[in-house]
């Protein structure tokens, strides 16, 4: 068991290697690409919708900025980890390996963009005069549990497409709308109180209510919250399993 | 205790509508009735088992279901029935040069293609210099991968399988890559690998190389295991099947017909050596046409004259 983990560790480095070498092998900007797009995102959003709801919400630029943070890190770990498992389709038809590294492989190359951007997220609350203080420090948790919750997704798709190559179209599509009811660049405030617990069925937004609650307003959401954040990513990851386990042989046959 | 056993194994390949197909055909498809899924025995009730040291050959025509064999000993795919058990470390090379990145050095290739095989960054720390200086690569080190002959990358591709130490070392097809020089030494290595006691797996299309490497040789055709015995005695009925006219071919039914139609070969053979050291054969014969021909004159012989011809055989 451990030996094996010794050696799933090494093919998990080498994955990753491969990936982040990929990845910006030929961009000249390089890794600066990956900051400057959810940036000039932010700037964006924040100079059309600015106007318009800048005083039902104080911070606004941070308020959108913790949105598009987590949104595009919630995008860009599904829409990797979907292509993912085919893009390696050349090596699991020869070679017998745990498929699943090569998602947690995507994984932690958009968590290295995430904790990227987040830097310049932490520059943008200096600016804002955020107060920092020790319950930042609650941030880790729905951090690790994106992780798990983008991961678990991410599995659920990257079979989704191995069997309908469409599914990136169709999820395309999905994540601009996602995009649109995530209260991204509009306060939560403009649905009636009694319709609000809508947004939290959904689990990037519990993610994105969490940073903003911490972050903006200096306090450590409800234990309801945590359970939400710590419930959602469970569930997706154990389809994700489940699916990954009853699939492991059928891939196959569909690439 | 044998090193690899495979009992009873069956395979059910699927194909048809499976692969690329969008989500509306797929309706549209399972709509109209015209989704098809073919379902075929690609392996059926295959047995064998080998001990360490080892070489077995498979043999047999194009969709005989080799490789299909081979990805259930390597655990990509699970037989539909009966078993595989593998004890150790398994390197497989199925299909050479797929799998390794064109967009990264030989370098990063090899500790990637290490790394796939299931060995330790230590381990190929220790082998990296080997690898490459077995590939003769040394002076492509830091070159992108696509920028190698594809002679060179499959070179890499053996020289990473063989130095990695396997337990059970699995050639697809991988023996016909190189110049000659190569073939040679890639050949002598093999060798010198199976007299360590590894276990080897060959497939290949050329019979002589079975002859020349493996000691054990499983004949497959069509999904049936049609025959699993000594190299020698299994690829002389072979070589003798595939000299058959198409429509003539039969297959060995028992061990009793397998041994016979064996000898039967080995008789045409010897013929074929004697006539060329007589040169008696007719010029400009091409060898499928020879084989015929001495199989018949085989058949045309008496019981003392196979006899005499066998002792020959033996006594040399």
């Amino acid at each position: 068991m451990l030996e094996r983990m010794r050696k799933n560790r090494f093919l998990f480095e080498e994955l990753v290697k491969r990936d982040f070498k990929k990845k910006y092998k030929r961009t000249v900007l390089g890794m600066l690409w990956s900051l400057l797009a959810p940036l000039l995102n932010v700037l964006v959003l924040m100079f059309v919708f600015g106007n318009m709801f800048n005083r039902h919400q104080e911070h606004f630029i941070i308020y959108i900025f913790c949105g598009t943070l987590i949104m595009s890190f919630y995008t860009e770990t599904t829409q990797g980890c979907m292509r993912a498992l085919m893009a390696n389709a050349a090596i699991f038809t020869k070679i017998n390996v745990p498929k699943h590294l090569f998602l947690m492989s995507k994984t932690v190359q958009s968590f290295i963009n995430f904790i990227l951007t987040a830097v310049v997220f932490v520059i943008f609350c200096i600016f804002d005069k955020i107060h920092f203080g020790v319950h930042m420090l609650a941030l880790a948790y729905p951090v690790f549990w994106m992780l798990v919750f983008n991961f678990g997704v991410g599995m659920i798709l990257s079979a989704m497409f191995v069997f309908f190559r469409d599914v990136e179209y169709l999820y395309s599509i999905f994540l601009t709308l996602l995009n649109y009811v995530s209260a991204i660049f509009y306060p939560v405030t403009i649905m009636s109180e009694r319709l609000r617990f809508i947004f939290y069925l959904n689990p990037v937004y519990v993610y994105i209510f969490y940073f903003r609650c911490v972050v903006i307003d200096g306090f450590i959401p409800s234990p309801i919250i945590h359970a939400l954040a710590a419930g959602y990513a469970l569930v997706f990851l154990a389809i994700g399993c489940i699916i990954y386990k009853k699939c492991n042989h059928e891939f196959l046959y569909y690439v | 205790m044998s090193v690899l056993e495979c009992k009873n194994v069956s395979i059910r390949y699927k194909t048809g509508d499976l692969k690329s197909i969008g989500l509306k055909d797929y309706v549209l498809r399972k709509l109209t009735g015209e989704y098809k899924v073919t379902e075929f025995w690609a392996d059926k009730d295959i047995t064998f088992s080998l001990e360490k040291g080892d070489m077995l050959g498979i043999v047999g025509t194009n969709g005989a279901g080799k490789s299909t064999l081979l990805k259930a000993v390597t655990g990509i795919m699970v037989p539909t029935e009966g078993s595989v058990t593998t004890k150790g470390n398994i390197a497989a090379l199925l299909e050479l040069a797929s799998g390794f990145d064109p967009e990264l050095t030989v370098r990063e290739n090899t500790y990637l293609r290490g790394a796939l095989l299931g060995y330790t960054r230590q381990f190929i720390n220790e082998r990296y210099d080997e690898i490459i200086a077995f590939a003769e690569l040394e002076d492509f080190q830091d070159y992108m991968f696509k920028q190698l002959s594809s002679g060179m990358k499959s070179r890499l591709a053996f020289s990473i399988a063989c130095l990695v130490d396997p337990d059970i070392l699995i050639l697809d097809e991988v023996l016909s890559v190189g110049d000659e020089a190569f073939k040679d030494k890639s050949a002598r290595k093999i060798k010198k690998i199976l007299a360590n006691g590894v276990t080897g797996i060959l497939v290949s299309h050329s019979v002589q190389q079975v002859r020349d490497l493996c000691n054990k040789c499983l004949w497959l055709d069509h999904g049936k295991q049609v025959a699993f015995g000594p190299a020698a005695t299994v690829c002389n009925a072979y070589s003798a099947f595939l000299f058959t006219p198409t429509k003539e071919r039969k297959l060995p039914q028992n061990e009793e017909e397998l041994n016979a139609v064996s000898n039967h070969f080995m008789l045409a053979w010897r013929l074929g050596v004697k006539e060329r050291a007589a040169h008696t054969n007719p010029v400009g014969e091409s060898e499928t046409a020879r084989i015929q021909r001495l199989m018949k004159a085989v058949d045309a012989m008496s019981a003392e004259e196979k006899q005499a011809l066998l002792d020959e055989i033996n006594g040399r």
